[in-house]
């Protein structure tokens, strides 16, 4: 009840700050100023939109489906079956059972499949939330990562298909390809730039900037109305770089994912968290 | 090139002492690298349900893989080849005539849409040059992954054979700068003739706001 209370404050004040923001755009700095008051508003976890999704995906871990009819409760993440506290820090990461290195979004399908015998094609359908459809990766994200708050990420390397992981994650982000030339280091690769007004990070070098990134995800998208996971974050910028849309869940989006991992090892995770 | 093992044993190392807020880049041994065929599969099976024009643009021509490979640190007899095989597909405009309508080049420097798989076909594509450059001095909204082009025709005083060095730096920005960031507009297709002359004028013209003092 509080929270939706919350929420519904959270919405008001979001209206009135995207005002203010639009009327007062007229320096960088003024904008950026702005934007940190804003963030500072919307901070709290009980006015935070993307608890609802955590909610859901809690209700859908615990929740008997597909043709086996159990619920996800004996998957195991890395820690053990059903062991949800840290997982999410140390993915994506090598499961011998699969034979694969796997994100957060891999291993649930494949539990999806294996354990439940859930038909994951609907579930794949509706990877992206929109108006009216929810979705269950979203959700289930949002609740397991946010058993990971406070811990630091830790991105795994003692496997030597994890190594190899990281190395395709790194040459794929200096990859130039498409009729723009584009790849992830054109946008990402100097600190201090941006598009447009849009600060861009930089993960060439190691440190606060992927650290803070990484600790970020999945995130309430405000301007999307959506809680968001790294899959959609990723799907955007290979949009923007003019490449093609790349499959939901494939292995390159997890490569790429292990390389921002490395860059942002001891990071904080903080999530859901709240963005733009 | 930074050692991958080594930086992560220092992230364990202050995590383990609860004390970790920056890892620092140490530079000590090199991360080995991924096998590149292993890279072309992984690269492919992301694609695998998407059109084979679409799939094309994910193959690397020789300019993008000499840069690839280097990371755009070029050395210069690499620079000289790759810019002297741009240089040759620049095609300069038929009339003779450089100058286009600034205002239809300012729609073009603003558009940014065009080549993304979000686009409905038929979208016509802008040069985006807004989200890299500054232009008119008026506008905020403006980004900083390349130099600040604002005042730019005033300030070369609109010499005509600026004017032409410029329109092949657009047409073909790695034609003279080799690994330049900026896309190759007219060698890649993504601007006409006419838009690039469009665009020029919007930084040559004198009328432009790009040249408002
Ligand atoms: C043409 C520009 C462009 C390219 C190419 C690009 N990105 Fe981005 N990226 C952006 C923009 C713009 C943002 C959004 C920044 C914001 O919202 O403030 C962003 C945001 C991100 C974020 C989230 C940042 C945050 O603070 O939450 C990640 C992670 C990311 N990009 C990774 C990548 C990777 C990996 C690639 C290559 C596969 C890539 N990007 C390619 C422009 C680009
Ligand atoms: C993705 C980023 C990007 C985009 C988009 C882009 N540029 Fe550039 N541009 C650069 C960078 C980086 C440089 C500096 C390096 C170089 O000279 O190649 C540059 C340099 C230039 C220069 C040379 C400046 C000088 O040194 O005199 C001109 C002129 C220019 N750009 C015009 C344009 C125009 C016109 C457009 C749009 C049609 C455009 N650019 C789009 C990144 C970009």
């Amino acid at each position: 009840m509080g929270r939706m209370r919350g929420i519904r404050a959270l919405v008001a004040a979001v209206a009135t700050c995207a005002g203010i923001a639009g009327a007062l755009a007229q320096t960088q700095d003024e904008s950026e100023r702005e934007i940190e008051r804003y963030r500072a508003m919307i901070n709290d976890p009980m006015a935070n939109p993307g608890y609802l999704a955590v909610d859901r995906g809690e209700v859908l871990w615990s929740q008997a489906r597909g043709t086996k009819a159990v619920s996800l409760e004996t998957c195991d993440l890395g820690e053990g079956p059903g062991k949800l506290e840290g997982a999410y820090a140390k993915l994506p990461r090598f499961f011998a059972d699969a034979d694969r290195v796997m994100d957060l979004e891999q291993r649930l399908l494949w539990c999806m499949e294996k354990i439940q015998g859930l038909d994951t094609a609907d579930v794949i359908r509706r990877r992206f939330s929109g108006p009216g459809r929810a979705s269950d990766m979203e959700d289930l994200v949002a609740f397991i990562a946010n058993k990971s708050n406070g811990m630091r990420i830790a991105p795994q390397n003692s496997h030597p298909r994890e190594r190899e992981m990281t190395a395709m994650g790194e040459a794929m982000f200096y990859r130039r390809a498409g009729v723009m030339d584009f790849s992830c280091a054109t946008c990402h690769a100097e600190p201090g730039k941006r598009i447009r007004l849009q600060g861009l990070p930089d993960f060439s070098a190691p440190g606060k900037q992927a650290q803070e990134t990484m600790g970020s995800w999945p995130t309430y998208r405000v301007s999307q109305s959506a809680l968001r996971t790294m899959q959609h974050r990723l799907w955007d910028c290979f949009r923007q770089q003019r490449w093609p849309e790349p499959a939901y869940a494939s292995d390159g989006l997890t490569a790429l994912q292990m390389f921002l991992n490395v860059q942002a090892a001891g990071g904080e995770i903080t999530v859901p968290s709240i963005k733009r | 090139m930074v050692s991958f093992s080594s930086q992560l044993l220092r992230a364990l190392a202050l995590v383990a002492c609860g004390t970790v807020l920056a890892v620092t880049p140490a530079v000590t041994q090199e991360r080995p690298a991924a096998d590149p065929a292993r890279v072309d599969a992984l690269i492919s099976g992301m694609f695998q349900r998407v059109s084979p024009e679409w799939r094309a643009r994910t193959e690397l021509d020789p300019t993008q893989r000499t840069c690839t490979e280097r990371r755009n640190q070029v050395s210069a007899a690499e620079a000289d080849a790759v810019q002297a095989r741009e240089r040759a597909s620049v095609v300069l405009p038929p009339d003779g005539n450089f100058l286009g309508d600034w205002r239809k080049g300012f729609q073009v420097a603003n558009n940014g849409r065009g080549f993304q798989f979000s686009d409905p076909a038929g979208t016509v594509a802008g040069g985006n040059c807004y989200a890299c450059h500054q232009m008119d001095p008026r506008e905020v909204s403006y980004g900083t992954l390349g130099p600040s082009l604002a005042g730019y025709g005033r300030e070369r005083n609109y010499d005509p054979e600026l004017i032409r060095e410029a329109y092949i730096k657009i047409f073909n920005a790695q034609a003279v700068v080799a690994c330049s960031n900026m896309p190759r507009f007219g060698s890649s297709k993504v601007l006409t003739i006419d838009q690039i002359k469009d665009v020029l004028a919007y930084l040559f013209d004198r009328q432009s706001p790009v040249n408002r003092p």
